[in-house]
């Protein structure tokens, strides 16, 4: 690609390419942006139409940028307030100076008196922040409880899927090959258009995760490729698929192994595939045997029929592909749900092949930056981790691709219930990266509040005020958005990359750094030595990308994106393993189907299924007054998961948290369209606005995530409505796998009913 | 010269680009619009799902006369997720048409 300049200036007018990322939040898809400034202020957002991934193409986030950088409620100031005031807004504003130097002082003090094992970060999903949250453990606060902690019931987001991909693939997170590699995108000599995209899961138009541009498949669509999805809600992409299969939530892993059942039964298969790169077939196909379509039906609402017909279409036309989402973690059984995932595309042949799945090796640049930080911990250190003291979780413990501190085993620990055992300590310090925990990822959120709320010191770091940072901080730190900061976007957070993006600063904000500048003044504060020779960002991009790749930061700012380039059949050359020998990076050298390393951890080797512990079949007399079974999480896009509440075109076009009631099921409960609604389960209600609409059948409800009121009182109790209409509160603590990964936060059952509208303050 | 709208609404996933788009290009008030979102759907019709989005412009929408002078495509077919909406002289709007047939295209010509 040609080199042009980043910034091009005339009159008093700058026009700058950039990358978006975050904040406002994101994931690192990196949508290719012209800023167009005058007087350092931002007057246009554009999209930037020589990005060969986005070509132009924005959603309602980057085009409403401006209201989120200019609105009056942006913090812009580092604040602090007393202790004793937690939960009342009585923040003084203070310098930059001043932040840094207290929280120093505290870090030292805590140091002194408990030892550096007693500070804890967690981070949130998707944002800048992931990429850098993990370091502040190791590389600012010296404590083995700084990795990616993500205040989530068993890690039920990316970290199941990036792990089971681990495991049995040996490869970063696997995504459909959308031609997103190359400049010259679908007419790449050597691309082929799936035939078949099974979206599972996951409904990537509206979420663009993890560096997938979501509307890609509509590009394939408009190239010939089928749909196939397989998701408890009827989505747009659903609608437009050749089959969808509507499952009742939480019954992946046998819609899973029933397709595969399908494939092996009537010899679809890739026998040499199968034969020569994968292990364990025999056994898996004696587990899958017994699920039949038609013993699929009868637990998963999937018609049999359905089932078998997209099973065959998918195997008989080569090369198809498959993408799945969050919906997969966000179950007890994520971790079969993942095996059944990679066993599909792996029997069937299409991994790593052209219009196939796309795989690339785990640890890149950045990413592996960040694992190397982590294991700079000496060990004295790093076995103070907290762990669940009953070595429960062992694979979650040892084997944890993100690492950081199991969901639920944090929030037992911070309530004190393991004070008795061996080897507590009480935690007394966190830094919150980037995470709105109270209204989006904790499941029993009231309970992380209580046993938050009381800690010693707490930072956090952020554009706009929070419940969680209104409810627990002392200090806050104002970010910068992704337009007023350098930083580089690498999509699948360097786990498999398909360009390097420039996050050019277009704007001069003084009063806002980005995570990486605290990241790095704070480690130059407290470990100096970490920091020898980095002086900031774009030296520190420079270093790390002349390491990588041998070129420097001026190569990427030079062009709208640095592709990288893919080769197929990486299995065969060898270059997926570190040895150079042909195969995966496994412990058998192979394609899991069965795998020694989760027999090793004492989970089954092959998939299986369960009931979830709280559906209609496990729990048939409970389900006689929880008569509905309720999933949640579906995004709209016009907010990124508890973002974008305050900003007036985003709210316009979502006002209200919405819970997706099909119109029979609301006239069955006197529910009219627009009502509030109230939803119990036995552990907690929350109530939200009916939609009325075929979305769901007759037997489902969807509620909407991550809502909490800007408008509302931000004090606590209220904490701007976050307890109100949280779907969190559904559901149960600890109801996770074996491997400590997977939480129910997308299935239960409920029961539903009219109520007030909640009182405005 | 007189331009027309062409939506190629087979592909319309309802993403509120445009309208937002519209908004920030014109500088409109947020209750005002230069095209809004229509929904049909999702509804059974003949056994298969039917769920469309059709954006409409309204009399404000000018088809950014001044963006195409630039050399430039209106802000809504720009930032349009699915690329699902050109503006075309009206002249070539018979032909675009005749090569869409047999997708659902809908055209805007005042």
């Amino acid at each position: 690609m040609e080199k042009t300049p980043y910034i091009v200036e005339s009159d008093g007018v700058m026009k700058v390419r950039t990358c978006a990322w975050s904040p406002p939040g994101d994931h690192p898809v990196g949508c290719g942006l012209i800023l167009t400034v005058k007087d350092n202020k931002l007057v246009k957002v554009e999209g930037d139409p020589d990005n060969p991934v986005t070509q132009g193409r924005l959603c309602p986030r980057c085009v409403a940028l401006d209201e989120v950088m200019y609105h009056p409620d942006r913090l812009l100031s580092p604040m602090v307030r007393d202790r004793a005031d937690r939960g009342k807004d009585a923040w003084r504003k203070i310098s930059w100076d001043e932040a840094y130097d207290l929280i120093e002082a505290k870090v030292r003090e805590i140091w002194k008196d408990y030892g550096s094992e007693a500070i804890f970060t967690i981070t949130g999903t998707g944002r800048e922040s992931t990429l850098y949250a993990p370091v502040y453990g190791p590389a600012v606060l010296n404590t083995p409880n700084g990795s990616s902690t993500q205040p989530f019931s068993g890690q039920a987001c990316y970290g199941p899927r990036a792990t089971i991909t681990n495991f049995l693939l040996g490869a970063g997170i696997p995504e459909i090959d959308w031609a997103q590699y190359y400049e010259d995108r679908y007419d790449h000599p050597g691309y082929q258009v799936p035939k078949y995209i099974v979206v599972w899961g996951k409904d990537p138009l509206y979420s663009s995760p993890d560096g997938f541009f979501g509307h890609s498949i509509i590009d394939l669509m408009k190239r010939g490729s089928k749909i196939i999805t397989i998701d408890p809600r009827l989505t747009w992409l659903g609608a437009h698929a050749e089959y969808h299969l509507q499952l009742r939530p939480g019954t992946d892993a046998a819609v899973g192994m029933g397709l595969c059942n399908v494939i092996i039964q009537e010899d679809l298969y890739d026998h040499d595939f199968v034969e020569n790169w994968c292990y364990g077939f025999d056994e898996f196909a004696e587990a899958c045997r017994e699920w039949t379509p038609e013993r699929v039906e009868e637990v998963s609402w999937v018609p049999a029929d359905t089932l078998r017909a997209a099973a065959r279409a998918f195997a008989t036309n080569a090369p198809s592909t498959a993408t799945w989402g969050v919906a997969l973690d966000q179950s007890k059984q994520s971790t079969q749900a993942g095996q059944c995932f990679l066993a599909l595309v792996a029997i069937c042949g299409y991994i790593d092949v052209p219009g196939g799945i796309a795989v690339m090796n785990t640890e890149s640049f950045i990413g592996k930056w960040r694992y190397d930080m982590v294991n700079t911990l000496p060990d004295e250190l790093a076995t103070k981790r907290v762990v669940d003291p009953d070595g429960k979780y062992a694979l979650f413990n040892t084997g944890s691709v993100l690492g950081g501190i199991q969901g639920d085993t944090l929030l037992d620990w911070l309530e004190g219930q393991f004070a008795d055992r061996e080897g507590y300590y009480k935690l007394r310090m966190c830094w919150m990266l980037g995470s709105n925990l109270l209204a989006c990822e904790a499941a029993q959120s009231k309970r992380w509040y209580e046993a938050m709320k009381d800690l010693d010191f707490v930072v956090a770091q952020d554009i706009f005020m929070t419940p969680s940072i209104m409810g627990l901080a002392d200090v806050v730190l104002p970010l910068s958005t992704f337009a007023e900061h350098e930083g580089l976007v690498t999509p699948n957070y360097g786990r498999n990359q398909h360009f390097i993006g420039a996050m050019n600063e277009a704007i001069r904000n003084d009063n806002t750094k980005s995570d990486l500048e605290i990241l790095i003044d704070m480690g130059k504060r407290l470990k100096p030595e970490m920091w020898e020779g980095i002086e900031g960002p774009d030296d520190f991009f420079d270093k790390l990308l002349r390491e990588s790749y041998g070129y420097g930061l001026d190569e990427v700012k030079g062009v709208p994106a640095k592709m990288s380039g893919y080769e197929y059949y990486k299995y065969k050359t060898g270059k997926l393993r570190r040895d150079g020998e042909p195969g995966f990076e496994t412990v058998t050298g192979k394609v899991e189907l069965y795998s020694p390393v989760l027999e090793s951890y004492g989970e089954s080797p092959v998939p299986y299924y369960r009931e979830p512990t709280y559906s209609p079949l496990s729990q048939p007399e409970l389900a006689e007054e929880y008569p509905l079974v309720y999933t949640t999480g579906g995004r709209n896009i016009a907010m990124f998961h508890s973002e974008h509440r305050q900003i007036p075109s985003l709210r316009a076009i979502n006002p209200d948290p919405l819970v997706t009631i099909n119109p029979a099921t609301a006239a069955r409960f006197g529910i009219a369209d627009g009502d509030w609604v109230l939803v119990e389960t036995p552990f907690g209600s929350c109530r939200q606005r009916a939609h009325l609409t075929n979305e769901v059948n007759e037997r489902l409800i969807h509620l909407q995530h991550g809502w909490w009121f800007p408008e509302r009182n931000g004090e606590a109790p209220e904490l701007y409505g976050a307890f109100d209409s949280n779907p969190n509160n559904l559901m149960p603590h600890e109801d996770v796998g074996v491997t400590g990964y997977g939480a129910p936060y997308k299935n239960g059952i409920c029961k539903i009913s009219r109520t007030e509208a909640p009182v405005q303050a | 010269m007189s331009y027309g709208m062409l939506i190629n609404y087979e592909y319309c996933t309802g993403c509120h680009s445009c309208e937002v788009s519209c908004r920030k290009e014109k500088g409109l008030a947020q209750d005002e619009w230069g095209i809004k979102l229509q929904q049909i759907g999702p509804e059974k019709l003949g056994g298969k799902w039917e769920w469309d989005y059709l954006p409409v412009p309204s009399s404000l929408c000018d088809r950014c006369a001044g963006r195409i002078e630039e050399g430039k495509k209106p802000l809504c077919q720009l930032h349009c997720l699915a690329h699902a909406i050109e503006v075309l002289p009206v002249e070539k709007l018979g032909a675009r048409m005749a090569q869409l047939a047999g997708t659902k295209t809908a055209c805007f010509v005042k």
